[in-house]
């Protein structure tokens, strides 16, 4: 019964999603990432780099898109978006071991309870899209922070814009 | 009431093994005690009931408020300079409340002659209207010989030389502010024909630290700031309380477990437990007015939607459907409907459902955005954050009309109404630095002030009269 709903909400807010997207021909998720084959175990690297596991390692490599981030009140996947979240399903492709969370961010002009919500779609919006890269959605857990844990501290546009984020961070 | 803490307890082992202290909690605070009513001897009361309506004439009313008399000065746990002195602090708890309502223009104990015990029911006239008091508020303080102390309270026309009110309270020492609440009461209530409103709580969020690292505490105090608590210890950050209608209880939102999630907080016991055994977030608790009914906003896979769920347990009802954000709720104070917040439109705008979900529609078209509703008391009004570039406190009535902005602040979110709905509470988050206050309006906009709170703080949920 819970599952036949929950998948029934699936449905509905990938709908939703769709509906929403602003060019949906191009914001299609691109077919799922081949998996490559079971990491051909990551030859042991010099003592001195960051270590698999560590968001030092995920940062490095998927270049620094770690973060992906939002227009005003929207949660839709955009280009850049979507390259830096194909970059993060590459790289979980490479280390299945690996879970992580997915935090949902708002900025503060928003009130705090809408931000909450907010900042909950947003982090399924980037799952939604990793998953359909490939990931397992049990490797992925989803929480938002909505407006409470801001990175950029001015009351700026600017500031407002890094705020709007989905952030992947790695469980050790 | 019981059920449900039975039924969490077979549902979440986890939540029922943890401490306190991985819960985040501090120790109980424990819920207060009685005020009983005391006997007052009557005089003959007169005919003068005759309520002031115009608030032009009321607004500047003179109350003379000097020390409540002690029969004998004598030792009293409510103070340790003895039952004088805390006569002296019941009048200033007095004059402070009737400040800070704006309405009137009281002068305390500290710059007033003491009246004798003799002289409580029988004014000396003459050196009031000397001063130029219209009215006059005296009292007594005495010790029971059960431990507990009496309060009476008197309020008395200067002019006419005449009584309006009078009444006695039997509080335990610890409680004697109340008692000097419920004496504000009986004044503002005569003077103003309005509720009352001054012998109540307010619980709210306790914030310090820097912007990107603020902690955020549950915390309760009086309505005048009084009897400050905290109520979780700062390692998890708590959000948006609720107080139930009975004060047993405290729903508010905590990440303890890492996860945004709704507790109910039992105050006399100290311990809480989740509203519902859920993996989905829960968000924005609020009680139905008869304390009976929880309504709570879930996310599930990302939409969130709004639910109700019986205080005693048992299957949630999910009241609304849209993939939009559909979240928090607000009961008329009938119960019969609830304003809740969507922006299944494409913004956030206010929606009117009956309370079983149906009959849902958006009652707000003006310019700009519509969030966190509550239903006033009265159920005439509906307070709201109107945002429309800065963000406001704003009323209009339950169909969406009369929109009246009372605040200016650049971000003035989340009304909470006065017990007798002629007052609303919010919080003002200033730009930048992002620390917030609260502040209380009153429904003509011109009488706003800063509450004041050990530290910055945010999310006021102002409680009804207390019984």
């Amino acid at each position: 019964m819970n599952s036949m709903k929950t998948s029934l909400i699936l449905v509905v807010s990938a709908t939703a999603l769709a509906a929403c997207a602003k060019k949906p021909p191009e914001e299609l998720p691109p077919a799922p990432v081949t998996t490559p084959a079971p990491a051909p175990a990551p030859a042991p690297t010099a003592a001195s780099g960051p270590t698999v596991g560590s968001q030092q390692h995920f940062e490095q490599a998927v270049g620094g898109s770690t973060v992906i981030y939002f227009d005003t009140d929207r949660f839709n996947i955009d280009s850049a978006d979507a390259a830096a979240l194909q970059a993060q399903a590459q790289y979980f492709a490479r280390y299945p071991e690996l879970t992580f969370t997915v935090e949902g961010h708002a900025d503060e002009r928003g009130t705090r309870e809408y931000n909450l919500a907010l900042g909950e779609r947003r982090a399924n919006s980037a799952k939604n899209y990793l998953v359909s890269l490939g990931v397992a959605s049990n490797r992925i857990r989803t929480v938002s922070y909505g407006k409470e844990r801001p990175v950029a501290l001015a009351s700026t546009e600017a500031a407002w814009a890094q705020n709007r984020r989905a952030a992947s961070i790695i469980i050790n | 009431m019981k059920n449900m803490w039975l039924l969490a307890l077979f549902a979440g082992a986890l939540a029922t093994t943890a401490t306190a202290q991985n819960q985040d909690l501090g120790e109980p605070v424990g819920e207060g005690g009685e005020v009983e009513g005391l006997a007052i001897e009557e005089d003959d009361d007169g005919p003068l009931r005759g309520t002031v309506t115009d608030e032009s004439d009321w607004s500047d009313i003179g109350v003379a408020i000097p020390a409540f008399a002690a029969d004998r000065d004598q030792p009293t746990p409510a103070n340790a300079d003895g039952t004088a002195a805390l006569g002296r602090e019941v009048a200033r708890v007095i004059t402070a409340n009737l400040r800070n309502n704006g309405l009137f223009k009281p002068v305390g104990p500290d710059s007033l002659p003491q009246p004798g015990f003799a002289d409580i029911r029988a004014p000396r006239w003459g050196s009031w209207s000397g001063r130029g008091a219209e009215m006059l508020v005296q009292g007594f303080v005495t010790n029971r010989p059960d431990g507990r102390i009496a309060i009476g309270c008197y309020l008395y026309d200067v002019a006419l030389q005449d009584r309006l009110e009078s009444a006695g309270y039997v509080v335990r020492p610890a409680d004697w502010r109340r008692a000097a609440h419920k004496c504000s009461d009986l004044i503002y209530a005569r003077l103003t024909g309005e509720s009352p409103f001054f012998d109540s709580r307010i619980a709210y969020i306790a914030e310090t630290g820097p912007k990107d690292k603020r902690v955020k505490r549950l915390a309760v105090m009086d309505s005048d700031g009084a009897n400050h608590r905290f109520l979780t210890l700062g390692s998890a950050t708590a959000l948006t309380p609720r107080y139930s209608p009975d004060y047993s209880k405290i729903m508010y939102l905590s990440y303890v477990d890492g996860n945004p999630r709704i507790y109910v907080y039992d105050i006399g016991s100290g311990k809480q437990q989740l509203v519902t055994e859920n993996s989905n977030p829960t968000l924005a608790p609020r009680w139905s007015p008869d304390g009976r009914h929880i309504l709570y906003s879930m996310a599930v896979a990302g939409n969130t939607d709004i639910y109700r769920v019986p205080v005693t347990g048992g299957e949630s009802v999910r009241l609304t459907s849209t993939p939009g954000i559909d979240i928090g709720g607000s009961y008329s104070p009938d119960g019969s409907r609830i304003v809740f917040e969507s922006d299944r439109s494409g913004s956030q705008q206010c929606y009117v459902m009956d309370a079983d979900g149906s009959n849902q529609r958006r009652i707000t078209f003006f310019g700009g955005r519509c969030a966190t509703p509550e239903w006033s008391p009265r159920g005439d009004q509906i307070a709201f954050t109107r945002i429309a570039g800065d963000f406001n406190v704003a009323v209009m009535t339950p169909s969406g009309r009369n929109l009246r902005v009372l605040t200016n602040g650049w971000q003035d979110e989340a009304p909470t109404w006065a017990p007798n709905g002629r007052i609303i509470q919010f919080f003002r988050t200033e730009r930048n630095t992002g620390r917030s206050n609260l502040w209380q309006v009153d429904l003509t906009g011109r009488n706003e002030r800063r509450l004041p709170t050990p530290v910055d703080a945010s999310d006021p949920a102002w409680g009804p009269i207390r019984k």
